[in-house]
């Protein structure tokens, strides 16, 4: 079946089979791998990616069902002279990811919580993010970049020891 | 992790998606948002020859009040439910229990209706509708016909559906300053309810309690007796056989049915 | 002005933020062009014999390049794998392919080659195998009494291997003791279940070398590894690791999957990929921990413990892996941080109709633990005696001298008591108990919990001769950028930025002109990977004498180069170059020293010995007394690792540890009925900790340096995972210990906290 869709703003026209997951579309079609598959019962949110602007689980969707919409991605957060989005500064500066598998995922789904919520608490956020699972952070510190992609970490809260 | 092959047909109607579910039958499944599903369908539990897509028809979604009741669009999506400033004001109850469902990227693509069908005993809206004493409009090849939630679950993932079928809205009263209380015990935030409670106006439901979603009739009972909340909580389990997972055997599950309805009914959310 | 000890933000980040990082799934290489897939027919029983196996189907389906069997492995002269270690019973061998018998479900029994990716899980569902069952030994119980039978009847036992010698135990251990406690407990089973699951590509290249794309944590060790099950030869192999989505032990070396798809690749002539799916991962990767323990403790009344017996059964699944030997470590570590006069620990491990037991953060060590802190616990409430109390009088005071304990550890350096003090001051653990005690008096619903460990463990070992170590080559190129090569093989640690830190400590070069290569063998050849938390002491010390020994070579060839005496010249680092003492004017930037010729310097930094961090933890905890749900809301940690190098990254590695130890007190759990059917085999229903059941932690800062390194570095990695599980544990049972409840095994589930509580009560009555 063709499909017509606008990835990360550019159009697209492709021919693909109707259970063609839209993860694996925007992996071996379009080229854009870094949202991952990281489970099989849409519970880990490593592929989530932004559909009409809503975090979505691409593993769960059918690329026939993105016909005709736009999808964003974590390569495309980002403008075009390379700056990274707020959310991804935010990762980057508060340690947010270490392997990183399911950091795109997480970015997104941090991105679609404060598009919807621009000034979530702390609980907010950890309920935000109950559909993206990471194993190597603790979310210790992916909520502290969202809560500062938010603007919500002021100055004396920059580090996290509290005595030495 | 991948379905197996399918065909795949975009309805652009009711009427449409109708003739199509009547041309192949069995072998199709009507498919809105897909989160109940596609996840079958990825570990092959669920293998349609057919998918017929019905998230574009206009006519399924949305949200309007009708009298006393608010009807709500099969393809209604939980996120739009939960955010709807007419379902918080209104039923509350729902608002609140379409908010619970799975996590927020499940909900932007999850439908009430493809729950409702889809009748998960251990899903929230299902428990829900129920607990309101709601309705589902089914549109099939004969027109339009109104079933209520107590006599719309049949089983576990069977409902009063036929092949040809398709639920087409979903109906519940008006009450915003109804009492109502929610509690969904789960041990990580976006799991299946262990067990679950939805109480509102004397009615109780049950989650995961069952083959379907229960009504507690012995809680009710007592209610209208004049026993407070505690008292007709110890009601709870009555008449159920539950069964049982690591995470809970049938006592505790018991046991959890009647904490949790005390809590629902103290117009606890959880 | 020194980049140690700051938090400097990874130079890999932005890519890992915007394109992804490049996982093995991700590798687009022209070697891979035309690629095939393979997906694994797996066991759908526990235990069973293979009556036949019928490709027909499958192989007459669309897209389908071949199938292969055990079978097709046997006739190519592929032998089953060993036990690693020979003190395990070598009769335990494990085909790469299942040929008469399965013992797990999952276990490979077949491969199906596809063209494409989606026709692989089409084709594998027409693969017909008929099994004849056999019983299942599906608890370790079944396996030493033998009721369920042997899974190895050439083996003669279901025992892999025993460590400590139990007719040496001493019956008058506890002898002089007022209060001796006894109890049986749950380590249980966890899956590592990295986010990357795992993966493989594979080519053969016309010159008859394999080159093998496959996460892992040593591509050195993965490459010894497939060389063995593959029997090739060293120099036709060539492992490179892409980026790691994670790995918790249980990517050391290589699986059967990785070893058949190279096979297959040379086979058809055609490059290879594989890919697993969580449920397969579930089912497969190596599980961890899985001990039962028996402790007995005894002491005085006034909280001095004596005496302490571990008694470990651990479950090894049904091929000794890893999880075989870890029992070793854990007896290794059975005090603990604690000075006990007399103390004893037998371990046996046993094969079982399920998953292979590995490694997994900590691996054996949180065991230990858990155990001791536990036992500490118990100890505490018999005696009457506040825990912390009881650890305080109990742990070994400050030493910085190396400590040897009875089990033959020697602890590098520690200060248990300072980092307990800390630890409870940060808590504010007064306060804690005045709102404990309040709500016990008011009877509440949610009770407070309140629970400690206190912890030491083993960091960095070596079985080398010499004592541990790590290569590093760092070299200086003329554009005045430097390559450094390293035997370690991060997956989240961020040794790309500290690396690049410890280098341009010694040699001015800015870290974003620094690039860290690991993981390719052709490149790299020797290396002990990353794991037992051994990079940075190793590694990074590796790195740090690589820089200091290549300006040595820098400073003769400055000196020729400038007609002066090498002691005449002063390296400026901020400068990047030399100058001649007393004549500023006069310098040679480093970078041009490697004009004429290369400047690079290859080294191994050898360690005297493994180093020992430490901790305290405090965990807080909220307990509905109603429904026996566990809330945690407070962790209180302090993880003594030495010297930091980057804050930012060892506080990461300590929440991910927090975490993952927290989880596994009262969440996670790996599950078998009793006929070895897996029931936690997918995200959905093993209870993997999400966002919403940790919360922020707070972490205190102590750092005791070691000798044995220049850096003072002991290590982080897994520091975390061990102090929390108790303490976690701990806190649940201390919240509800004033209705009668002395134990409850992990994860402490609500229903496992209800039934306690309930069994309490009845107790309480009777």
């Amino acid at each position: 079946m063709e499909i017509k869709l606008t990835v990360n703003g550019t159009a697209r026209s492709d021919e693909v089979e109707p259970r063609l997951l839209l993860v694996h579309y925007l992996r071996e079609v379009c080229g854009l791998r870094a949202a991952n598959v990281g489970c099989d019962t849409t519970s880990c949110g490593a592929c989530t990616v932004l559909l009409d602007g809503e975090s979505v689980k691409s593993c769960t969707v059918l690329a026939v069902q993105a016909n005709g919409r736009s999808v964003t991605t974590a390569e495309g957060l980002v403008a075009e002279d390379g700056t990274m989005s707020a959310v991804q500064q935010a990762f980057r500066e508060n340690h947010g990811l270490q392997c990183g598998f399911c950091t795109p995922g997480m970015v997104m789904a941090a991105t679609s919580l404060l598009a919807e919520n621009p000034d979530p608490t702390e609980q907010q956020v950890r309920e935000g993010l109950e559909g993206n699972f990471c194993r190597c952070t603790g979310y210790h510190n992916i909520v502290r970049a969202v809560l500062a992609a938010a603007g919500k970490l002021s100055g004396a809260e920059a580090s996290s020891e509290v005595g030495a | 992790m991948i379905p197996a092959t399918f065909d795949y047909e975009v309805a652009d109607s009711a009427e449409h998606a109708l003739s199509l579910l009547a041309e192949h039958g069995e072998d199709a499944k009507l498919l809105a948002g897909g989160h109940s599903l596609l996840p079958m369908m990825k570990v092959r539990l669920a293998q349609p020859a057919v998918l017929v897509d019905i998230a574009r028809v206009g006519e399924l979604s949305g949200i309007r009040s009708d009298g006393g009741e608010l009807v709500i669009g099969a393809t209604t999506r939980h996120a739009d439910v939960a955010g709807s400033d007419l379902v918080r004001a209104e039923v509350p109850l729902l608002a609140y229990a379409a908010a619970q469902v799975g996590d927020p990227q499940i909900r932007h693509r999850g439908t009430i209706g493809g729950s409702l069908a889809h009748a998960d005993p251990s899903a929230d809206l299902p428990m829900t509708l129920l607990a309101l004493g709601g309705s589902v409009e089914i549109t099939g090849p004969a027109g339009v016909r109104t079933v209520a939630a107590d006599d719309f679950f049949a089983g576990p993932f069977e409902t009063a559906l036929s092949p040809d079928e398709l639920l087409s809205a979903v109906r519940v009263p008006r009450g915003g300053d109804v009492p109502w209380g929610y509690q969904k015990f789960v041990r990580r935030a976006n799991d299946w309810a262990i067990v679950a409670v939805a109480a509102y106006d004397g009615r109780v439901a049950l989650a995961n309690m069952g083959g379907t979603p229960l009504r507690a009739l012995g809680v009710e009972e007592a209610l209208r007796g004049g026993a407070s909340a505690a008292e007709a909580a110890a009601h709870a389990a009555d008449g159920t056989s539950p069964g049982y997972d690591f995470h809970a055997d049938t006592e505790y599950r018991k046991h959890l049915a009647r904490v949790l309805t005390k809590r629902a009914l103290q117009g606890e959310t959880g | 002005m020194s980049i140690l000890g700051t938090r400097v933000l990874r130079t890999e980040d932005p890519g890992f933020l915007t394109t992804g990082a490049v996982y093995t799934e991700d590798v687009q290489d022209e070697r891979l062009a035309g690629a095939c897939y393979v997906h694994f027919v797996r066991s759908t029983v526990a235990h069973a014999s293979i009556l036949s196996i019928d490709t027909s189907a499958a192989r007459d389906a669309d897209g389908v390049v071949a199938v292969y069997t055990g079978k097709d492995l046997a006739e190519a002269g592929l032998a089953p794998v060993k036990p690693m270690m020979p003190n395990m019973n070598q009769k335990m061998v494990q085909p790469l392919l299942a040929t008469d018998v399965v013992r797990f479900v999952g276990e490979p029994v077949a491969a199906v080659v596809t063209e494409e990716m989606y026709q692989g899980e089409d084709a594998i569902e027409l693969v017909d195998v008929d099994y004849g069952i056999l019983p299942a030994v599906a608890t370790m119980h079944q396996a030493v009494s033998g009721e369920r039978g042997l899974l190895f009847p050439d083996a003669e036992t279901n025992v892999v291997v025993k460590f400590g010698d139990e007719s040496e135990t001493n019956p008058d251990l506890f002898e002089g003791c007022e209060v001796v406690v006894s109890e049986v407990i749950q380590n249980q089973r966890v899956a590592p279940a990295p986010m990357e699951s795992r993966s493989g590509a594979a080519a053969w290249g016309a010159d008859g070398r394999l080159t093998a794309w496959i996460p892992n944590q040593g591509a050195q060790g993965t490459k010894g590894a497939l060389v063995g099950m593959l029997g090739l030869k060293p120099e036709d192999v060539r492992i490179i690791t892409p980026d790691v989505g994670g790995a918790f032990g249980a990517k050391f070396g290589a699986d059967s999957e990785h070893a058949v798809i190279c096979w297959i690749a040379r086979q058809l002539g055609r490059p290879v990929r594989w890919s697993e799916t969580r449920n397969e991962n579930l089912l497969v990767m190596p599980h961890g921990r899985a001990q039962e323990q028996k402790v007995t403790i005894g002491g005085m009344r006034d909280g001095t413990v004596l005496a302490y017996r571990l008694e470990v059964l651990q479950d090894c699944g049904a091929y000794p892996k890893a999880g075989a030997f870890l029992p070793m470590l854990t007896r290794l570590m059975t005090p603990g941080p604690y000075e006990i006069p007399h103390a004893e620990a037998f371990t046996t491990s046993v094969v079982t109709n399920t998953t292979p037991v590995g490694a997994y953060r900590g691996a054996g060590r949180p065991e230990a633990a858990a155990a001791i802190d536990r036992a500490m616990d118990l100890f505490a409430d018999a005696a009457g005696v506040d825990p912390a109390e009881v650890r305080r009088k109990n742990l070994l005071p400050k030493f910085t001298e190396p400590h040897k304990t009875a089990f033959g550890a020697v602890y590098d350096s520690g200060d248990y008591v300072t980092a307990l003090e800390k630890a409870l001051a940060a808590a504010g653990y007064d306060e804690l108990l005045a709102e404990q005690a309040r709500r016990r008096a008011a009877g509440d619903t949610l009770q407070l919990g309140i629970g400690l460990s206190s912890y030491v463990e083993i960091t960095g070992p070596g079985g080398e001769a010499g004592g541990p170590n790590e290569n590093s080559t760092v070299e200086v190129h003329p554009d005045g950028t430097a390559t450094i090569l390293t035997g370690t093989s991060p997956h989240g640690q961020g040794h790309q930025t500290v690396w690049a830190m410890l280098a341009s400590e010694e040699l001015g070069i800015p870290i974003e002109k620094i690039t860290v290569k690991w993981g390719d063998t052709d490149l790299v050849p020797r290396g002990g990977g990353t794991g037992g938390s051994r990079s940075l002491q190793l590694g990074g010390a590796a790195v740090q004498q690589a820089s200091r020994e290549l300006l040595d070579v820098a400073r003769e060839r400055a000196a020729a180069s400038l007609e002066a005496s090498p002691s005449d010249l002063i390296f400026d680092t901020e400068a990047s170059a030399f100058t001649v003492k007393g004549d500023p004017d006069i310098s040679v930037p480093l970078s041009s020293l490697a004009e004429a010729e290369r400047l690079f310097v290859h080294t191994v930094f050898t360690s005297p010995g493994p180093t020992f961090p430490f901790g305290s933890h405090v965990a807080v905890v909220d307990v509905d007394t109603e429904t026996g749900k566990v809330f945690l809301r407070r962790m209180v940690t302090v993880d003594d690792a030495g010297t930091v190098m980057n804050p930012l990254l060892a506080e990461g590695q300590r929440h991910g540890g927090i975490a993952q130890g927290a989880a596994q007190a009262f969440l996670e759990e790996v599950v078998y009925d009793d006929d070895g059917n897996p029931l936690t085999a997918t995200f959905a229903d093993y209870p993997f900790l999400s966002a919403t059941e940790v919360p922020s932690f707070d972490l205190v800062g102590m750092e005791t340096p070691t000798s044995y390194n220049p850096l003072g570095a002991k290590g982080i990695g897994e520091a975390g995972s061990i102090g929390s599980t108790p303490a976690v544990q701990n806190a649940v049972i201390d919240a509800v210990s004033h209705l009668g409840v002395r134990h409850i095994d992990m994860p402490t589930s609500p229903q496992r906290v209800w039934r306690a509580i309930q069994a309490a009560n009845g107790s309480k009555e009777a």
